[in-house]
């Protein structure tokens, strides 16, 4: 992807960030992403239907990384299966820590494709991940 | 001032970081290699020459902090791993033993974390009462507010000197004062104000004073806790072991050494501390008193400069100590500092382990700016350069 176009997009989802609200509902699973290293400190709520994700929603405090990092995962987990999302958890993790991944399956989570150059940045991209990852296992052992 | 001293200030890097911690001249990194190279053995036992060397070494660093902060004797200074170790040691060896339930203590919501959690414990597990003194609107304490809080049953009074992300200076003297009429303990977070300015405690009259080396050009892993002898000697160890007994034969007759051995079991950090003792000579031959004015003029300069640029929101504006705490409009704090970082600029993002502050200031997460005297009015200039381009900002924060 061109750096041009990554930029923009990271800038869009920051700026403008998907779905960055609360809602006060039972039926969300809740589940908290922080770094320890830093500052950033993001809750997520993640509502499932029938072992599909219909609606993930974020709020807390973040810098330009992960805010922009956590929008871009909700909309391309929205509608996958548990499993389909964890794969591309899966996919993810390995993208950022140089491993091998397929980047079909990645769609705009690509733009931090490079990440790994700031060893310092790698975290804030992969907080919401780190939290979610954790709900999911968590929902698969019990169903 | 004094830059050429150290090793760290050869890279191209600008430190504004110090209240975090300080960068170590060669004086104090040599002393500490010299104790590894030439005379490593134990210390407290002079059967030996370099043994020997070493509890004079060791010693005479006592006798250097004594004088550093004035105590009275040298039995009055206790080494530690660092301030954090300090406040705990007295928290749970000596208020454990001296407070009772409904007894209240006083602190602020501008304390570092390590002068606000064991106080937390401390008073879950003896039911007493934290108070908070109200900040006036630059976050600062007022004598008027801290006589207001004070009640019969207020026992201690724990304060930074110097607070770490709204950089004021506490009215020690004073408090301590009103304190003591009242009866009431006073403990003394030196962390921020002893690297940074003459501090006397016998002048400030405060019952205890916690610091830490490393921020004031010594090693990490060193700290002093000092304290009044006569409340010393009520302080329960909380390290029992080699070094600080005196004798024991059975197993309910341990008979204890004096002061302030008694409070440091096992082998010490004698690297460390010599090391600290290395960095009180460097920075009494630059003096306290030109460092701390020095600071106050980088101060000035700096605000000066900062105050000019319109999306900046300075925090701490009326404070007088090298800390700055401040905001670029709509910008996370962690992306001005990340964005700094490219250009080698080090300053720190978040909330600076005081958590409770944020209901003072309304701010959660800052920038924080923390100057020492080896930093310069060019590094300063740099430093506006980069924040003064808002475009610049945003396009280069990642």
């Amino acid at each position: 992807m061109d750096n041009e176009i990554k930029r923009e997009i990271i800038m869009e989802n920051y700026l403008h960030p998907y779905n960055k609200q609360t809602i006060e509902d039972d039926k969300y699973i809740k589940v908290n992403s922080n770094n320890e290293s830093c500052i950033d400190n993001i809750d997520l709520q993640i509502l499932i239907k029938s072992g599909r994700i219909s609606d993930i929603k974020f709020n807390g405090e973040a810098c330009a990384i992960s805010t922009a990092s956590t929008s871009i995962m909700i909309k391309e987990l929205l509608n996958k299966t548990v499993s389909e999302a964890l794969n591309f958890i899966h996919e993810f993790e390995a993208m950022v820590n140089e491993e091998k991944y397929d980047e079909n399956n990645l769609g705009e989570a690509l733009v931090f494709d490079d990440i790994f150059k700031q060893k310092n940045r790698k975290t804030c991209a992969t907080l919401p991940y780190k939290g979610i990852k954790k709900a999911l296992m968590e929902y698969e052992k019990e169903h | 001032m004094n830059r050429e001293d150290f090793p760290m200030l050869k890279q191209d890097i600008i430190y504004f970081d110090n209240g975090a911690t300080s960068f170590k001249p060669q004086v104090v990194i040599d002393k500490m290699n010299e104790y590894y190279t030439n005379y490593s053995a134990n210390a407290h036992r002079g059967d030996y020459d370099i043994s020997y060397r070493v509890d004079m070494e060791y010693e005479n660093v006592r006798d250097l902090v004594k004088d550093f902060i004035n105590a009275n004797s040298k039995e009055e200074i206790v080494f530690t791993s660092g301030a954090t170790e300090s406040l705990n040691l007295i928290v749970n060896g000596f208020f454990e033993k001296n407070i009772e339930q409904g007894d209240e203590i006083v602190i602020t919501k501008s304390e570092h974390a390590s002068n606000v959690i064991p106080w937390f414990r401390l008073a879950k597990n003896k039911n007493a009462t934290i108070k908070y003194i109200e900040l006036n609107e630059n976050h600062e304490v007022t004598m008027e507010a801290l006589q207001k809080i004070i009640t019969p049953k207020t026992k201690i009074i724990a304060l930074a000197q110097v607070t770490n992300v709204i950089g004021d200076e506490r009215p020690i003297k004073k408090i301590c004062a009103l304190a003591h009429e009242h009866n009431i303990f006073v403990v003394v977070d030196g962390s921020q104000s002893v690297p940074h300015m003459k501090v006397d405690v016998q002048d400030l009259d405060c019952d205890f004073l916690c610091f830490s080396a490393h921020k004031m050009c010594g090693p990490t892993g060193v700290g002093v806790l000092y304290g009044k002898k006569e409340l010393l000697e009520a302080v329960e160890p909380s390290n029992l072991g080699g070094g600080m007994n005196e004798s024991f034969d059975n197993e309910y007759e341990v008979l204890l050494k004096p002061l302030p051995t008694r409070l440091e079991a096992g082998t010490p950090n004698i690297a460390g501390v010599i090391g600290l003792g290395a960095a009180i000579n460097y920075l009494n031959k630059i003096g306290m008193d030109n460092i701390n004015k020095y600071e106050k003029e980088l101060r000035e300069y700096l605000i000066s400069k900062l105050e000019k640029i319109s999306y900046i929101d300075i925090i701490n504006l009326h404070s007088s100590s090298g800390i700055v705490a401040f905001n670029v409009d709509n910008i996370f704090s962690q992306d001005v500092a990340y964005y700094l970082n490219r250009y080698n600029i080090c300053v720190r993002a978040g909330n600076h382990c005081a958590k409770i502050l944020k209901s003072e200031t309304g701010v959660k997460n800052t920038c924080r700016i923390s100057l020492y005297f080896y930093n310069t009015k060019q590094e300063i200039d740099k430093l506006i350069e980069l924040l003064a381009d808002k475009e610049k900002i945003i396009a280069e924060m990642f």
